[in-house]
């Protein structure tokens, strides 16, 4: 009966993947009950294993194999690591309550681990080799087991070297205790990822030499000539020295791009799409994870008005959108209902452009909804380099060598306010050096900016300020200290870290149990940063006060300022990292002890 | 292939700079193999068998039914680890001197003032607080991985009306962030069939600033021509407005030399890139039987016009420009050598 569930599209499991024996009772029954159900498994004209999306019932226990999988995308090939023969991983559904048990064995030859992303849980349970426990040796067993104090969409991923770029990531469904707050009709997981043949450690090699290796829309001759048309031969050459100075281009957007990526929504490119099936009516819930490694995605339904209810796994205010972009490793639910038959195209672009993922919300299988051209890729602009004084748009006559200097440029302190504890506060002299490139002469504030290519395109697009939990914070405490974090790195290097030093020439940072705590974070890099703190909330102060959205991963855009409030309420050691794989394996990492 | 020279370097090498944070480490297990290095620190750690309490995990499938965790105890840090900031520090590069000619630039295997970088060490720690045990001493992250790269900048044939010539100018480099050994070797062979230019160099590399890296090593002439050997210090990296720089001085008890080697791409299109480079010889003293005289020695120049086919295999087509200049000129024309030389150029450029 099981075998049913998990057999159908051809490429599936040789393992059994869900061992609860609720689940293996009340299947044949759901699945003919569930129409949408018994239809998603009967799609056969996959190429590719396709993410399943989470059974209809909650399970308590399970066992998970992690080996290899192979996947061919367009022809190229991965011998993936996969679990129970998916790859990308199988979806979970948890219910808020239980406490669940996870067996995961290793048949890969190297070490593996399962992080379970947003979820609150003993910091020996978190899955992250030398933290949480040693890793998951090849041929061992570990088992996971803690309960499950909160609800929502997250997902699980390998913390081991490359292994989540090469598909170990899956989806993880929560169900409330109280059950669900929005009543939907279809409930669909989905699941974003960037995928590529190129090994991880050959995607940082061919970065450390050139950082330029996958980003093939820099500025030429070509691009010069139009600018001067269009602005002026003056204007042109002066933007041109001005990004020179810095040794920085505005056409630095992803580290990796579709040069190598394949972009996948649940585990189908676009080429084939992923279907969900709907009726007109319906209302339907699709649960987004970003499980990106180094991919930043922009995500509407032409013609369909998207209400997001939940952030990282936390209900939020619904807001109506067209358009989200969201960071790797975050989550969004949103809610959307459409009134005709479609087909309606779900088109995910990358940040800078280079690719979309692609699915379908459709009434049958084999529709296809029209795709929509890729929007204009976004510049850099002076904003991002941390001058907030500078107009917007790059090109800016008024502003010339003056703010350019950027070796002498000195910390802002002026927006640091109160004394946070001396050890951790910044270093006042950062300075450029070899793991800083620049520092931010004034960062600001930019929640209610929608992110680097989204402004003024005619559609909502949500901003972190637009996210208000439904629940007012459980811990009202003001913040005791301060602890400040400048994200630096050297792109030209490949070098990045907190404040001037990658994890292994850092203190790890203290945190005393129980404590409050304000992490202030300060973009100097000309990157989006999705800051992830293993273990505990980030409630992002974005000025709902009480209300503020729990988050475990916040995107900082470039030049931007912004903070948050930590309870540490749980002890150990958690991981705090840049969810760009190639940023966290180059530096961007801090241990945070709780203790 | 002399090496007559090579023992006056051992002052020289005196010079060699490691501005290098004391009492750094690095995890010993990765990748050392193939680098000796003498003068490295390293952290003296214990493995220790601590039983983990409390803990909720079970391993199951193992067969030896080990239930204790390996922990990895590092000593606390040394009193001057503190001084993250770093000024420089002179340290001979001892391990140098064994060098021979071409074999002695693979089998380079001194390298001393290598420093590396060890988690919980550095930084300003409160006292107390006690440092992080890394369980069995697993990184979370490996962030000081060295990688291995190469780049065949020139591999080119020249054809000119007085016949053909061959040139090569390569670069390899292995290492950390911040340490690296740097090797180079570019020569020229002639239409005679003569291998002339030589240079051979073998550095250790430190990154300084955002963008440079201070060299500095041995450089040794080898080809046709009598042999020489020389002490080098230089910097490499990107100038701003994205232009190539190598700036080199070299040092024996024949004088003093300098390199300074530029280049820039242009983009036509993101895969056409248009490179005009040039490097310039300079030399105190006059050695004849090399051909170089004082002052500007010579010019080896091009425009190259490549086509990254793939970023790491782009085949180009060129003009490019050698001559002679002052003295060396003068010995060009008695020795009935040509002065000036513009040639049709084409080869492959290519890295790993």
């Amino acid at each position: 009966m099981l075998r049913t569930i998990s057999r159908s599209p051809r490429a599936l499991p040789r393992r059994r993947f869900v061992t609860g024996a609720a689940l293996a009772c009340a299947a044949p029954r759901l699945l003919q009950a569930s129409p949408a159900l018994a239809d998603a498994w009967s799609a056969r004209d996959v190429v590719i294993p396709k993410t399943p999306q989470p059974p209809p019932l909650a399970s308590s226990s399970f066992s998970l194999t992690v080996e290899t999988v192979p996947m061919t995308v367009h022809g190229a090939h991965l011998d993936a690591a996969g679990v129970n023969g998916l790859a990308p991983a199988p979806a979970m559904r948890w219910r808020e309550g239980d406490t669940v048990r996870i067996d995961v064995t290793n048949r890969l030859d190297e070490a593996t681990s399962i992080h379970w992303h947003g979820l609150r849980l003993p910091a020996d349970m978190d899955g992250v080799p030398g933290l949480s426990f040693a890793g998951i040796a090849p041929g061992e067993t570990f088992t996971y087991r803690f309960p499950v104090r909160q609800s929502g969409t997250y997902w699980y991923h390998s913390h081991s070297g490359g292994q989540e770029q090469g598909a170990l990531y899956g989806a993880l469904v929560i169900d409330p205790a109280a059950g669900p707050v929005h009543q939907t009709e279809r409930d669909y997981v989905m699941v974003l990822s960037d995928w590529t043949d190129v090994a991880a450690r050959d995607i940082v090699s061919n970065l450390k030499f050139n950082s330029d290796y996958y980003n093939f829309r820099q500025r030429t001759v070509g691009t010069f000539a139009r600018d001067a048309r269009r602005d002026g031969l003056g204007r042109a050459v002066r933007d041109r020295l001005r990004w020179g100075a810095m040794n920085m281009a505005p056409t630095d957007i992803s580290d990796v791009s579709g040069v190598i990526y394949t972009y996948l929504l649940n585990g189908q490119p676009p080429d084939i799409g992923w279907t969900g099936l709907f009726r007109p009516g319906e209302r339907i819930r699709l649960r987004f994870i970003n499980a990106a490694s180094m991919t930043l995605f922009d995500v509407r339904i032409p013609g369909l008005s998207m209400t997001v209810v939940a952030a990282d796994g936390n209900d939020v205010e619904p807001v109506p959108v067209d358009e989200f972009r969201i960071g790797p490793a975050e989550t969004y639910d949103v809610i959307v209902q459409p009134q005709s038959e479609g087909p309606h195209t779900i088109f995910v672009q990358s940040e800078d452009r280079t690719g979309y993922a692609r699915g379908v919300l459709a009434t049958q299988f084999g529709l296809t909804g029209p795709i929509p051209p890729m929007d204009p890729r976004p510049l850099r602009t002076m904003a991002d380099m941390g001058m907030a004084g500078m107009n917007m748009g790059g090109a800016n006559d008024k502003h010339e060598a003056a703010g350019m200097n950027m070796p002498g440029m000195a910390m802002p302190s002026a927006h640091e306010k109160g004394n946070g504890a001396p050890a951790m506060t910044a270093p006042a002299d950062l300075k450029t050096g070899v793991e800083v490139q620049s520092v931010a002469a004034e960062p600001m504030n930019r929640l209610a900016e929608p992110g680097d290519g989204l402004e003024n395109n005619g559609r909502r697009v949500l901003t972190y300020t637009d996210l208000r939990a439904t629940r007012p914070g459980t811990d009202p405490r003001p913040p005791s200290r301060e602890i400040t974090l400048h994200l630096t790195g050297n792109m030209e290097r490949f070098i990045w870290g907190f404040n001037g030093k990658k994890f292994s020439e850092a203190e790890p940072i203290r945190l005393a149990l129980g404590e409050r705590v304000r992490f202030i974070l300060i973009n100097d890099t000309m990157m989006e940063h999705p800051i992830h703190l293993h273990g505990l909330w980030s409630e992002l102060e974005n000025g709902h006060d009480a209300f503020r959205p729990y988050k475990h991963t916040i995107t900082v855009k470039p030049g931007e300022r912004l903070s948050y409030l930590v309870s540490a309420d749980t002890p150990g050691l958690w991981a705090y990292h840049c969810h760009l794989l190639y940023h966290m394996d180059t530096g961007m990492f801090r241990t945070v002890v709780v203790s | 292939m002399s090496r007559r020279r090579t023992t006056s370097l051992a002052a020289l090498m005196t010079l060699a700079i490691s501005p290098a944070p004391i009492g750094h480490a690095t995890e010993p297990n990765d990748a050392m193999q193939g680098m000796d290095m003498p003068g490295m620190t390293m952290p003296t750690r214990s493995i220790v068998h601590v039983p983990k309490p409390g803990a909720e995990k079970q391993t199951k499938a193992s067969a030896t039914g080990k239930k204790t965790q390996t922990q990895l105890m590092r000593s606390p840090p040394a009193p001057n680890t503190a001084q993250d900031g770093a000024t420089p520090r002179l340290i001979g590069m001892s391990g140098m001197s064994g060098m021979s000619g071409m074999s002695g630039m693979s089998g380079m295997s001194g390298m001393s003032g290598m420093s590396v970088r060890s988690p919980g060490q550095v930084g300003s720690a409160r006292p107390g607080d006690a440092p992080v045990h890394y369980i069995n001493g697993v990184m979370p992250v490996m962030d000081q991985s060295r990688y291995f790269h190469g780049l065949l900048d020139e591999f080119e044939a020249r054809y000119s009306g007085r016949g053909g010539e061959f040139r090569y100018d390569a670069q390899s480099w292995y290492g950390s962030d911040y340490d690296k050994l740097w090797l180079k070797s570019e020569g020229t062979v002639g239409t005679s069939g003569r291998f002339g230019d030589g240079d051979h160099e073998a550095l250790y590399n430190h990154a300084i600033s955002r963008y440079f890296d201070l060299q500095t090593g041995v450089r040794v002439d080898i080809d046709s021509g009598p042999a020489r050997a020389w002490g080098a210090v230089g910097v490499q990296g990107l100038a701003l407005y994205f232009f190539d720089l190598e700036a080199t001085a070299y040092f024996s008890d024949r004088g003093a030399a300098a390199r300074l080697q530029g280049s820039y791409d242009i983009l036509l299109t993101n895969r056409l890139i248009l490179q005009p480079q040039a490097e310039l010889n300079f030399y105190s003293e006059s050695d004849r039987a090399r051909g170089v005289g004082t002052g500007l020695s010579d010019i080896d120049a091009g425009l190259r016009l490549r086509y990254e086919w793939r970023r790491k295999f782009a085949p180009y087509i060129g003009m490019t420009y050698s001559g002679v200049f002052g003295q060396a000129a003068a010995m060009a024309r008695s020795g009935n050598t040509t002065v000036h030389n513009m040639n049709f150029t084409f080869g492959i450029r290519t890295w790993f």
